[in-house]
């Protein structure tokens, strides 16, 4: 969610019952202006927070004029002094993939898990894994899977940057209850395999993302509408915690995480 | 017509004044055609599309400053100011006296009576200029050029005639010398407007009106950087053209659950307003039942887990309209389950003594057993197929309401303002299917649970056995808040079945926050734990076996069931298990800066969105969550169990196994060779007569 409409946005955000206390929040309207100037970010979005045994990670991130390069991660644990992540690599997620559980709450913390060698006869591996690359990697799946906008609040000027559209008055009612409304606040990946028809009709400036129609597993999405049907929620069943708001004909959008940091892989039966 | 004309003029003068001055350093270019040039004081007129082509529109800001007026005077087209306008340019200072004229006139602020005399002025400063020349701003934009002349030039040429009529005073030099070049602009002005007209085959519009309706909205709006998105403006001038055909009713449709939403919860509202005087007031206040959700919202909301604030007051009328309606001795807000399609708002009740609601449902069911079971013996008398001897297990019987898991009643909605649902009591049998399958709530109380094991029962049994196990794992309170009852005589049996009666302590004295956050040893669950059986109390199945089966001929040897036995109640929570070197609890203080006054707040480890603060003496238990318990490895559908030995293996029911292919080909050796055999007894027996003879 925006900082600039952080207070507005948790309210939205608080059907999903986390959300942030009020000295959290107050440091947070502070800290953020903060981090906006010191390392000139165009936007500056609180991400959410992942629950550890010991303390949580506040998370934010920051985006330069084009929308879609890729994010800086800042964390906290406090909300008043933020550190920047690294940026995450594939490496890095195969690493993360062997590591279950919760997060500790302490970056320092490693995780140890052997790796089994197949090839030489040597001892396993002890592989030491720290909670800051989790971190980092479990963010940046989580942003991949699951971070949306709406259809529209971002176009793409023919230069290739992308924008955030000044124009964007909010999805109609009719739309809002559609999966196809919303995008993957992402590089598309899934664009170039529609077909010619599909294109056809297709915005270019708008439609330059992949819709959440087509997500796997089909049903990972809960849309609702909340407040007497004034406010659209997804919530994404995929990485419970997750939360999109959307409040229909007005520009409020905005998504925040707030959960354990640990996908759902049960999704398929309990659907 | 000439009216908005002009009045889109005035707009344009006052918002192009600032224009005006840079524009002046444009106009000492070299000159192009005529053409665009006269299309100054058009350009004018028309007001608003000027706006954002830069140098060209500001270029006619002058001219059109006098031709406003005397258009506004005349009330008639621009076409004398063509040749006014083109004079203009050329002649910087010209311009600059336009430039105070235009000025003059945003300062007057009213429109068209001063600008005469100012124009006047100009015009008469400005005519000396035309050279048709100097076209250096209109240069860049030929096309917009002619666009604002063509409008005007299309007007009749009477309005013409008449202008030249009212301006003839002053404007004698110029127009006239400007009056043979003209033709030609005019011409091509008229031409480039046609076309600008022309409608598109496709879908009707113009260029020329989308132009000036999207330079309209560009100047009203005067949004920041308009050049950056001015294609996607282009866009919804043309979109908005398409929606004014929309029906209105459509519009109305969309609304309206909105509206029926807004009007159910207006009525949550209204129900306050009990008229009465002020007796009534006083008894609801003396016996209201309902808790203070508001002040445990505020608590909650301090460790960051809440609904919002309007949220939770509207949660807070639907228990009291709860309350109001049912015979309620207490009533807590449980938490919110959510769901697929809707939540669910939970709400935990105490009925008054004596005010049980429940629906006998149980006999029903037993009685159904009962009957199948005599049907199966009654088959097996008359077609004598092999008796099975598997009997189902004994069903377990649910606990007696205000027992156990069923202590207390529960009532949920989809959202606030809706009615109130009351889930049906929990059968041991629902709690221990539910702890092996784990499904989404959909939001419909109906909906089937297709699952293995099967559930028995829907949606809305599935979400009473989660509340039940929710409630039993993570329900706390701080040490001595709860204990137990004094003695009773009948002690001896309760202490078999472990204790399930408390009160609440009087002489309970808080619980420094801070001894809360530290050890969990100051917290103990005061709600039952259910055993494995499903059930918080045991009941042995083998003492009502043997009553049963002693009509029987075969019996079975009564199992030797051991009594499942359960952490007695009040347990601290620090005797709760660990996941995975993971304590089953965390403990946090709610705000790390102002510690003196910072609450207690504990979440659950196991069950993810439970929550449990404590302010010293205050306390509360709260839920919000998907309803599904912890685990650190992937959930894992139980195994069907391995094909029952229902009947009992005979010589009548057993299957001959197939037989091997050695002993096929034996069989079929032996078989020939009872075939051979005859024929050789014949071929023997001729040969034995043969060898006889």
């Amino acid at each position: 969610m925006d900082a600039e409409s952080l207070l507005l946005s948790l309210e939205l955000a608080a059907g999903s019952g986390l959300g942030l206390s009020p000295d959290r929040r107050a440091a947070l309207l502070t800290s953020l202006q903060l981090v906006k100037r010191d390392y000139r970010y165009d936007r500056v979005l609180f991400w959410g927070r992942i629950l550890g045994i010991v303390a949580d990670y506040y998370i934010a991130q920051g985006l330069s004029e084009d929308q879609l390069a890729p994010r800086k991660t800042l964390y906290s644990l406090n909300c008043i002094e933020w550190s920047l992540l690294p940026p995450a690599t594939e490496e890095r997620a195969t690493q993360m993939a062997m590591v279950k559980g919760r997060f500790m709450g302490d970056p320092s913390h490693e995780y140890e898990h052997t790796e089994f060698q197949k090839m030489t006869a040597e001892d396993d591996v002890v592989v030491q894994v720290k909670e800051e690359t989790r971190l980092v990697s479990v963010i940046d799946q989580i942003d991949k899977a699951v971070a949306i906008i709406p259809r529209g609040a971002l176009f793409k000027t023919p230069f290739g940057p992308v924008h955030v559209n000044r124009t964007f008055e909010g999805l109609p009612l009719s739309e809002a209850r559609k999966l196809s409304s919303y995008f993957h606040f992402r590089e598309p990946v899934g664009l170039k395999n529609k077909t010619l028809l599909e294109k056809a009709d297709l915005d270019p400036s708008l439609d330059f993302l992949d819709s959440l129609e087509h997500d796997i597993p089909k049903g990972s999405w809960s849309i609702q509408m909340e407040r007497g049907n004034s406010l659209v929620v997804l919530r994404s069943l995929l990485w419970p915690g997750f939360t999109f708001f959307h409040t229909p004909r007005t520009r409020n959008h905005g998504y925040i995480y707030v959960g354990t940091g640990e996908k759902n892989m049960d999704l398929p039966f309990m659907l | 017509m000439e009216d908005s004309t002009t009045l889109k003029q005035e707009k344009e003068n006052q918002q192009l004044a600032e224009a005006v001055q840079p524009w002046e350093e444009e106009t000492a270019a070299s000159p192009q055609d005529l053409g665009p040039e006269s299309f100054g004081p058009w350009e004018v007129e028309w007001a608003p599309d000027p706006g954002p082509r830069p140098r060209s529109s500001r270029a006619r800001t002058p001219e059109p400053v006098g031709p406003v007026a005397e258009q506004a005077a005349s009330s008639s087209p621009p076409s004398p100011q063509k040749p006014l306008s083109t004079l203009a340019r050329q002649d910087l200072g010209a311009l600059r006296q336009l430039d105070r004229i235009t000025n003059g006139t945003l300062d007057a602020g009213t429109p068209l009576s001063d600008p005469p005399g100012q124009s006047t002025d100009a015009r008469e400063s400005a005519p000396p200029s035309q050279s048709g020349q100097d076209t250096s701003a209109l240069t860049q934009q030929p096309d917009p050029s002619s666009k604002p002349s063509k409008p005007q030039e299309l007007r009749p040429g009477s309005a013409q005639e008449e202008a030249w009529s009212s301006h003839q005073n002053r404007d004698q030099p110029g127009p006239k010398a400007s009056e043979a070049a003209p033709s030609t602009l005019e011409i091509a002005v008229q031409n480039a407007k046609v076309y600008l007209l022309r409608a598109s085959s496709k879908t009707g519009l113009n260029l020329y009106d989308h132009l000036s309706n999207m330079l309209t909205k560009i100047l009203d709006e005067r949004p920041e950087n308009a050049i950056d998105f001015i294609e996607t403006i282009s866009q919804d001038v043309k979109m908005a053209h398409f929606s004014k055909k929309l029906d209105t009713l459509q519009n109305e449709n969309e609304m309206l659950p909105t509206y029926e939403m807004a009007e159910r919860q207006k009525a949550l509202f209204l129900q306050g307003h009990l008229e009465g005087a002020d007796q009534e007031l006083e008894d609801e206040i003396a016996e209201s039942s309902l808790p203070n959700v508001v002040e445990s919202a505020f608590y909650f909301e301090q460790a960051g887990v809440g609904l919002g604030t309007d949220e939770t007051y509207r949660i807070f009328l639907a228990l009291k309209q709860l309350t109001d309606t049912h015979p309620v001795q207490r009533c807590r807000f449980w938490g919110k389950i959510l769901g697929l399609e809707m939540n669910y708002i939970v709400a935990e009740v105490e009925f008054r003594e004596g005010e049980d609601e429940e629906v006998e449902e149980e006999d029903a069911t037993e009685a159904e057993e009962r009957d199948n079971g005599e049907s199966e013996v009654d088959k097996d008398e008359e077609d004598e197929l092999p008796k099975s001897f598997y009997k189902p297990p004994q069903a377990i019987p649910k606990e007696e309401s205000r027992t156990g898991a069923n202590k207390y009643v529960y009532f949920v909605c989809n959202e606030p303002g809706r009615p109130w649902v009351k889930l049906p009591s929990v059968s041991p049998a629902q709690i221990v299917t539910a702890r092996n399958i784990k499904k989404f709530f959909t939001g419909r109380l109906d909906a089937p649970i297709i699952s293995y094991p099967p559930f028995p029962g829907n949606e809305s049994n599935y979400l009473r056995a989660q509340i039940a196990r929710i409630s039993a794992g993570t329900h706390v309170s701080p040490l001595g808040f709860y204990q137990f009852g004094e003695e009773e005589g009948e002690e001896e049996e309760e202490v078999e079945s472990g204790r399930d009666s408390f009160e609440e302590n009087p002489d309970f004295e808080g619980i420094q926050v801070l001894d809360l956050v530290e050890s969990l040893s100051n917290w103990v669950h005061h709600v039952q734990h259910i055993l494995p059986q499903g059930r918080c109390t045991w009941f042995n199945p083998i003492a009502k076996n043997e009553e049963e089966e002693e009509e029987d001929e075969e019996k079975e040897e009564p199992d030797y069931i051991e009594q499942e036995v359960g952490p007695p109640l009040l347990t601290p929570i620090s005797e709760d298990l660990e996941i995975q070197n993971i304590p089953a609890w965390t403990t946090r203080l709610s705000s790390s800066l102002i510690p003196q006054y910072g609450t207690a707040v504990l979440q659950s480890n196991l069950w993810p969105g439970a929550y449990a603060f404590c302010t010293g003496k205050k306390f509360e238990n709260f839920y919000i969550g998907w309803g599904h318990k912890y685990s650190v490895d992937n959930y894992t559908p139980p195994v069907p169990p391995p094909v029952y030995q229902e009947y009992p293996s005979g010589p009548e029911i057993i299957e001959m196994d197939d037989p091997s292919v050695e002993e096929e080909q034996a069989f079929k050796a032996a078989q020939e060779a009872a075939e051979l055999a005859p024929e050789d007894n014949e071929e023997t027996g001729e040969g034995e007569d043969d060898a006889d003879n």
